[in-house]
């Protein structure tokens, strides 16, 4: 009888191809998403050293994170200039590199194009059991899908596209289990942020979270995508969900998921992968589904998070003298004083997209909470950035464009957008957005830009009253 | 890579906790195809205030920096640590880092040293009048007021760090492993062999 063993220890172990007597491994990775940024130093290592990348077939490229948003052809179908002449020459770098290379490249005027935490398991990239990489933290989100998925640095971004491996010392496990039943309102990044607002942003920081209870079994993939997703800003490198009927049923038939006969046989180890009965974590945190409330961030970090119905919390409360110090530099940033409610912080900017929130479940969710109704006067700009070429063209067929257009809000091409202010979807100092991303850093979504981290629905119900607004109320108050 | 064993300097006494990759490079300069020039951008936000340490003459080409917990938290943008190095800064101290900015720092020669807070906080002291003193090869940080300070760090990141060594060259030995380990998995799960269209 063997060891019980995690599923996270399961992955590990298949994919060990060398032991070290430090405890270091060289793993082997199945599964490889390449962007615009983080990869033309990894080609130059490459070039300069005349190697080749060792297995192209294992590798996707994608650009995603500095194309602009706003229309790709003009009228007549020919492709449109880049104004910023950098993040041109990069993606000219990435259409350059991925033939030389011989990886296939899904280009930014093509219809399944979009950011790569969309498109890779939109296409069946990603699968249960894998190793997955990308130069790109929230690479995590790969984890809904049971596969191991991490962010990594450009230099193991050439590592890994030399020798299909990395060198890693297996993280310690970590579970996070959320039992009971989530009240009304509450969605996968109201549970994510409030997670993190418990383990902090460094409490998972070596560790592998698995997400496991009932309400985790009862969610989406889609939702899965988005709690996975922000791993990452409780400090882990990646987050996993055991793969069950749920994630078959989203993986089967998608154009590079496995067929015929290789999908039974793919079920059949994939079912094999779920945590054993009597494994144990290095750690357990274990969250009371009723202790969370739709949720929004108030300061600069992820983990200052507090329910909607709550009010700026004063720098004195917390126990900790640098985080005292951090919270009163928060608050002057954000231009918000202790004891202030919530729900009367005004919005200037309205954003609903990134790799967090940008799949048709949130394109829907945001379209219920805005039909028929307007962008309030005072919202400056309002954007809707779907996640993938797929998942436009889908919202489109549903008509969820209309509705958000007719809104007044902005219906743009895939990217990654106003979440990391590397594109021409900014927001300006000093001015305050509601948005589904998921950093709220100083400056992450332009210098001096003020940021709220919300779900979908809440980031729409912003957008219709102006200031931030708890859905719960929003709902039953006019919707009717 | 530059072989790093011992370095003495000036240290740069920042000493705030969480700094991310976001506030180490902003976003507007990740657009480069090359790994050189980022020094100029790096701490920018944090050096529009005045009296920054960045910009203290008395720090001035510090080649050490001290910080607070979880130092590197965020992006996994290499361009943190390229601009650490374009700055001149070889060694980082902290009570702790992120996982992938401690990987990054360590692939391009950069050394982050973990001490505990009551170290940190003496360090800093320090820095404000005097330079530190950081020796890889004993494993500890001094000052020239006898504090000695040791650190840890795991045996194969120190060998690579103390000989410069290349880790794609390094892996690249073990090529006929990794040969057997695709063949095995080849034979065994076809279907992780993806049909590109």
């Amino acid at each position: 009888m063997t060891q019980p063993r995690t599923l996270y220890e399961k992955i590990w172990d298949a994919h060990v191809v060398e032991r070290r007597d430090d405890g270091t491994c060289l793993v082997y990775i199945d599964r490889h998403l390449v962007h615009e940024v983080t990869s033309p130093q990894a080609f130059e290592g490459l070039r300069i050293a005349g190697r080749k990348v060792r297995r192209p077939d294992l590798t996707l490229a994608v650009p995603d994170h500095n194309l602009p948003t706003t229309a790709r052809l003009d009228g007549a179908g020919n492709r449109l200039p880049i104004a910023d002449p950098e993040s041109a020459q990069q993606l000219a770098a990435l259409e350059r590199n991925a033939p030389e290379f011989g990886i296939k490249y899904i280009g930014a005027t093509d219809a399944e194009q979009g950011i790569v935490h969309v498109v890779g398991p939109e296409q069946g990239f990603t699968l249960p059991g894998t190793t997955l990489v990308c130069g790109d933290s929230h690479t995590a989100a790969h984890g809904a899908l049971g596969a191991l998925a991490f962010g990594i640095g450009t230099s193991e971004v050439e590592h890994v596209l030399a020798t299909q491996t990395l060198l890693l010392k297996p993280s310690k496990t970590m579970e996070i289990r959320v039992e009971g039943e989530l009240g009304p309102g509450v969605t996968p990044k109201d549970v994510i942020l409030h997670v993190i607002g418990v383990i902090g942003t460094a409490g998972g920081t070596g560790h592998v979270i698995e997400y496991r209870g009932k309400v985790f079994e009862e969610m989406s993939i889609e939702g899965r995508l988005t709690v996975s997703n922000m791993s990452i800003e409780g400090g882990a490198r990646a987050g996993l969900f055991a793969p069950d009927e749920k994630t078959f049923a989203y993986v089967k038939g998608r154009p590079m998921a496995p067929k015929g006969a290789d999908w039974d046989a793919a079920v059949a180890y994939w079912k094999t992968l779920a945590t054993d009965e009597g494994a144990s974590f290095d750690r357990s945190v274990v969250i009371d589904a009723a202790d969370i409330a739709p949720s929004v961030t108030w300061g600069t970090s992820p983990e200052d998070v507090v329910s909607i119905t709550s009010t700026v919390p004063a720098p004195e409360s917390f126990a900790d003298a640098s985080k005292r110090a951090a919270a009163q530099k928060a608050l002057d940033y954000m231009g918000l004083t202790a004891g202030q409610r919530m729900q009367d912080v005004t919005i200037d900017h309205v954003f609903i997209g990134s790799c967090t929130n940008s799949r048709i479940e949130d394109m829907r969710a945001a379209a219920a909470v805005v039909k028929g109704r307007k962008v309030a006067s005072r919202i400056k700009q309002a954007l809707i950035v779907p996640g993938s070429g797929l998942v436009k063209r889908q919202a489109e067929q549903e008509g969820l464009d209309r509705i958000f257009i007719d809104a007044g809000f902005e219906w743009r091409e895939p990217g990654c957008s106003m979440c990391l202010a590397m594109n021409p979807d900014k927001v300006p100092a000093g001015e305050r957005c509601a948005s589904t991303s998921n950093r709220n850093f100083m400056g992450r979504q332009g210098p001096g830009a003020r940021t709220h981290l919300v779900s979908p629905a809440m980031a729409a119900a912003a957008a219709i009253t102006g200031h931030l607004t708890d859905i719960r109320e929003f709902a039953e108050g006019e919707a009717a | 890579m530059e072989p790093i064993k011992t370095v003495e300097g000036r240290a740069y006494p920042l000493g705030v906790k969480n700094v991310d990759t976001d506030m180490i490079i902003a976003a507007k300069w990740l657009k480069g195809i090359t790994r050189s020039g980022l020094g100029k951008g790096a701490f920018e936000a944090m050096r529009a205030d005045p009296g920054n340490v960045f910009d203290d003459p008395e720090y001035a080409g510090s080649p050490i920096l001290i910080a607070g917990d979880n130092f590197g938290c965020g992006s996994s943008r290499e361009h943190a640590a390229w601009a650490l190095i374009d700055m001149g800064v070889k060694v980082v101290i902290a009570p702790s880092f992120s996982d992938i900015f401690s990987g990054n720092a360590f692939k391009n020669g950069i050394l982050t040293v973990a001490l505990p807070q009551e170290a940190i906080d003496r360090l800093l002291e320090v820095a404000k009048t005097d330079p530190i003193h950081v020796d890889l090869e004993a494993q500890s940080v001094t000052t020239s007021f006898q504090d000695r300070f040791q650190f840890e760090i795991d045996p194969f990141r120190k060998s690579c760090l103390l000989g410069g060594l290349d880790e794609i060259g390094l892996t690249l030995s073990s090529t006929a492993s990794i040969d057997a380990y695709e063949k095995d998995r080849e034979s065994q799960q076809p279907w992780l062999t993806p049909e590109l269209a």
